[in-house]
């Protein structure tokens, strides 16, 4: 017989049942939430502010679906304790701009026609854009690194680093 | 299979074939087609009257009503220019609906190449557009005393003799109650001024800006959220769950278990997570697993299905009669759609009655396995298209929709269930896999006089149709048993049909004394043993057909390279299609091809070399062509094979939308490559072991990219065909060719991992 999983298994970090008030800034605005301080700060956003920019893809920190900017740097929020984001600058793709007034690296994919199903544009956007604010004057192979662990299934690559570069442009302005 | 001939099987022929292993889900895309003018699912709006297709309002704004999906691919869009071209409205002035099985046409499913064939030539949407324009006009020739000839319509007002109406004026608000006029003239194409232009996608700016609602992101009242517990190894059954062993969790709702089906509910998603992995299930042992490193050579001696394409009879004699013998055997793995985001449905299920929100390409088939899993009645079943990550075919999508219903149906309330990497990568229905014998005979001269395919592949399950929700992993766990595996002979071809491409281009594909096929060849036999599979199966982008592909094309490389022929001169030696050669010709001529035999004369035997390599197809044998050139760099020290430039033509009949069609040709060329030279799902003796990113190797974005050149060809007054699964069916054939051109090594193991090509090199010496 087989038993499944970590069933039984009981680790400090299985407990989720201790609830904290915790605040986090996204987008500019405080949001004052309870919740498990294990909670991966996905959950956070996704779930309890119903934010539909950053995303659930891999769970495991692979992909780069679930990317929010926390204090300038691109992070994984699907494997980020909210915990750990609290009294930080957090942003989203959403905190970016909007369709009628995207941001410069957003009206950079539009422009390009940069996605197919457009599921993996939140970590290519704010990892890109991450990078790119820091480094603006970064080779393209300097890129390349910055995005070696983010996944486009559709295979949009060639669109993505077009838009991309032409971010690099408006940024080393 | 000609399209007339498919286009005029019922239903009931489609719901068969739903059954059927490999050649069955090749049939199962197009006898798709069957269902214009046969009876759709119960509660869907008839097909045969325009009202379901299209409404005009007051403002003179149009409705249109689509069963075909956009799954990323751009096809909303293109649909979006064909209403407003035919019914001469801006393309802003277009609303489209698709797929939502109370509000829209039953179009089958989204898949198979099938939505740009199916609404973009004279049937179905295009059709409902026409009749609506000429109706229209015949009204305001009435109203306004005009005849009918002398009226023009600009941005939907129609104007003559010094009258004009507006569409609102004359219809808004009202039922047209017509049904479609075959005789309905389309507009056109060399005067499109809509469709054929490179207009944007409406929904790029919400997806770049985060507002875009996905699947994923639908919320309902009161919703819970769901967590499956999918069994650890494949082939076990449940013995036992403890409940207890998740009482103390926060936000607990309800533990669920139906036969082997195990899953928990909570109020939110991260507890069902946490509610899921502290649930202790034991199961029984599993079935194991045959091993991997000998699976491809397994697969010829198991019980098989076969199918028969073509067979002119006389392959044995005239391979015995021969001046020269040539055989190759190629192997494909299973691979998997492994979508970026994991599968998601939300379902509410209430009493008799439920809506779910699916990503599926099948809304109707939901509707109706829906409610076989539900136990109520389908017309109570309401299914709702919301667009998931992208798809590729049969990834999570039905399973996780499954999965939502169950979990809402036990709790009364709206679920929401999101697989985990592991459950999405380790029980979705994989591309099958596949190993690929060819043989030829040639003439004293090298020309190919004789042609053998024979190929084994192993599936189980399959897209669920209408009534086999067995067919994916959790209608199985509910006690659902996929499609049958029968074994037998084949039975004689009685038309000529390479949905799968099991028919090499350059054969004649003679069945019923027609020749079918693209090609010259008419010594000619193909035969598909179909095997069970230990592992779930299903449609995966190009299935069959880039497998077969793959085998077809890097055996036509060996032949002209054994007689020292150029690639592509010995290809269109042997080719009759005018448009496979055009494809061919298309790609060659933008590569600037280098015409001489293969390998490249004077590359060194250490360091890096580079060598270019061709494929080309006439995808499902009539629905969509593709040539490519590929070049690549082979390192001959760590065997690793980079793909420095690729060109790429594409037919697909008039060109609807060109930078549509450009960006699934660029997609399907990197996803090809990606596909060629690292993806492979793996097992041990009792699981699947590639369970997420760094277990099955997909390109990423940061990777230095070869430049790709499109040469999109447009054939206004052809047929509309295929798009989205032409390139990639050429793509890894090509990258094969192009390192045999480098380094006189074949591949005939996709993936082509930098270990195998060492090993081949180091066979080479």
């Amino acid at each position: 017989m087989y038993t499944s999983r970590k069933a039984g298994v009981d680790t400090g970090l299985l407990r989720f049942d201790k609830m904290a008030k915790i605040t986090l800034n996204v987008n500019g605005r405080k949001h004052t939430l309870d919740l498990d301080p294990t909670t991966p700060l996905l959950y956070a956003l996704s779930d309890d502010l119903e934010l539909r920019g950053p995303k659930f893809g891999c769970g495991l920190g692979q992909c780069g679906a679930c990317v929010a900017i926390v204090n300038g740097t691109a992070v994984r929020s699907c494997i980020t304790p909210v915990s750990a984001a609290e009294g930080k600058e957090i942003v989203t793709l959403e905190g970016l701009g909007t369709p009628e007034n995207p941001h410069p690296i957003q009206k950079a994919f539009i422009d390009q026609q940069a996605a197919q199903c457009g599921f993996c544009l939140n970590g290519v956007i704010l990892t890109a854009k991450a990078f790119l604010d820091k480094n603006p004057k970064a080779t393209e192979g300097q890129i390349q690194q910055a995005l070696s662990s983010v996944l486009c299934r559709c295979f949009t690559h060639t669109r993505m680093q077009a838009a991309i570069l032409h971010y690099q442009k408006v940024v080393s302005k | 299979m000609r399209r007339e001939a498919r286009n005029a099987l019922d239903r009931r022929g489609f719901l068969k074939s739903a059954g059927a292993l490999v050649v069955g889900f090749s049939m199962f895309h197009r006898d798709g087609l069957a269902q214009f003018g046969g009876t759709a699912i119960p509660g869907s709006p008839d097909n045969r009257q325009l009202d379901s297709w299209l409404a005009i309002g007051a403002d003179g704004a149009v409705t249109a009503y689509s069963g075909k999906e956009e799954l990323g691919q751009g096809i909303s869009t293109a649909q979006q220019q064909l209403v407003a071209e035919e019914l001469c409205v801006s393309f802003d002035r277009v609303h489209l609906i698709y797929c939502d099985t109370a509000l829209t046409p039953d179009q089958a499913y989204t898949s198979g190449s099938q939505s740009h064939p199916a609404n973009f030539n004279h049937g179905n949407l295009a059709l409902a557009c026409a009749t609506a324009r000429e109706a229209l006009v015949s009204m305001a020739s009435q109203r306004l005393g005009v005849p009918a000839a002398r009226l023009s319509v600009t941005d939907g007002v129609i104007s003559g003799g010094g009258g004009k109406v507006g569409y609102g004026e004359l219809i808004g608000g009202k039922k047209l109650n017509l049904t479609l006029n075959p005789a309905a003239k389309r507009r056109n194409p060399h005067e499109w001024t809509v469709l054929g232009k490179p207009i944007g996608r409406p929904d790029m700016a919400a997806m770049a800006t985060g507002q875009f609602e996905y699947v994923h992101n639908v919320r309902l009242p009161g919703m819970l959220h769901g967590c499956v517990v999918r069994p650890p190894t494949v082939g076990t059954s449940v013995a036992s769950v403890d409940e207890d062993s998740v009482k103390d969790v926060a936000g607990i709702v309800k533990v669920v278990v139906r036969k082997n089906f195990v899953g928990v509910v909570t109020q939110k998603p991260w507890q069902a997570t946490q509610a899921a992995n502290r649930l202790k299930v034991t199961w029984t042992p599993g079935v194991g697993l045959p091993p991997q490193s000998d699976y491809y050579s397994s697969l010829r001696n198991q019980p098989s299905q076969d199918v028969l394409l073509v067979d002119s009879k006389d392959t044995m004699q005239t391979l015995a009669g021969a001046a020269t013998l040539l055989k190759a055997t190629y192997n494909h793995p299973y691979q998997m759609h492994g979508s970026v985001g994991s599968s998601c449905a939300v379902a509410d299920v209430q009493g008799d009655k439920a809506t779910l929100y699916s990503p599926s390409q099948g809304v109707w088939y939901q509707k109706t396995t829906g409610a076989m899993i539900l136990g109520l009645k389908p017309e109570n079943v309401h299914v709702i298209f919301r667009r998931g990550s992208g798809c590729y075919g049969l990834n999570g999508a039905d399973t996780v929709s499954y999965d939502a219903l169950v979990l809402s149906q036990a709790v009364g309330k709206p679920v929401r269930v999101q697989l985990s990497r592991k459950d999405e990568m380790a029980w979705e229905n994989f591309g099958n896999a596949w190993t690929i014998d060819e043989r030829v005979g040639l003439d004293a001269k090298g020309d190919i006089i004789t042609w053998e395919h024979e190929a084994w592949t192993p599936s189980r399950g399959n897209r669920p149709g209408s009534s086999t929700p067995g067919n994916v992993v959790t209608g199985n766990l509910l006690g659902f048993e996929p499609a049958p595996f029968s074994p037998g002979p084949a039975q004689e071809p009685r038309a000529y049909n390479n949905g799968s491409n099991g028919v090499p281009s350059y054969v004649a594909g003679r069945v019923g004394g027609k020749d079918g096929g693209t090609g010259t060849v008419k010594s000619e036999k193909a035969l598909v043993h179909n095997l069970k599979s230990p592992f779930w199966t299903g449609p995966l982008r190009s299935p069959a057909r880039l497998q077969n592909t793959f085998a077809h094309e890097s055996f036509m490389d060996e032949v002209a390279a054994r007689v020292k022929a150029d690639p592509v001169e010995y290809r269109l030696r042997h080719l009759r299609s005018e448009r496979v050669i055009g494809v061919l010709k298309a790609s060659a001529q933008a590569a600037r091809w280098d015409t001489r035999p293969s390998p490249k004369p004077g590359n060194s035997r250490a360091g890096t070399v580079t060598g270019r390599g061709v494929a080309c197809v006439a995808y499902e044998g009539d629905n969509g062509y593709t040539g490519i050139v590929v070049e690549v760099a082979v390192n001959q020290d760590n065997g690793n094979v980079w793909v420095k430039r690729m060109w790429v033509a594409i037919d697909a009949g008039p060109i609807s939308n060109p930078d549509g069609l450009r960006n699934q040709a660029e997609g399907g060329a990197l996803q090809g490559m990606s596909r060629a030279l690292g993806e492979e799902v793996t097992w041990d003796n009792e699981k699947v072991t590639s369970v997420d990113w760094r277990t099955y190797h997909s390109l990423p974005l940061g990777i230095e990219l070869p430049p790709i050149e499109c040469v999109l060809v447009n054939r206004p007054d052809d047929e509309a065909t295929g798009a989205g699964e032409t390139s990639i069916t050429v793509v890894a054939a090509a990258i094969g060719n192009a390192v045999f051109d480098a380094t006189g090594v074949r591949l005939r193991q996709i993936p082509f991992t930098p270990e195998r090509v060492m090993a081949e090199l180091k066979a080479r010496g």
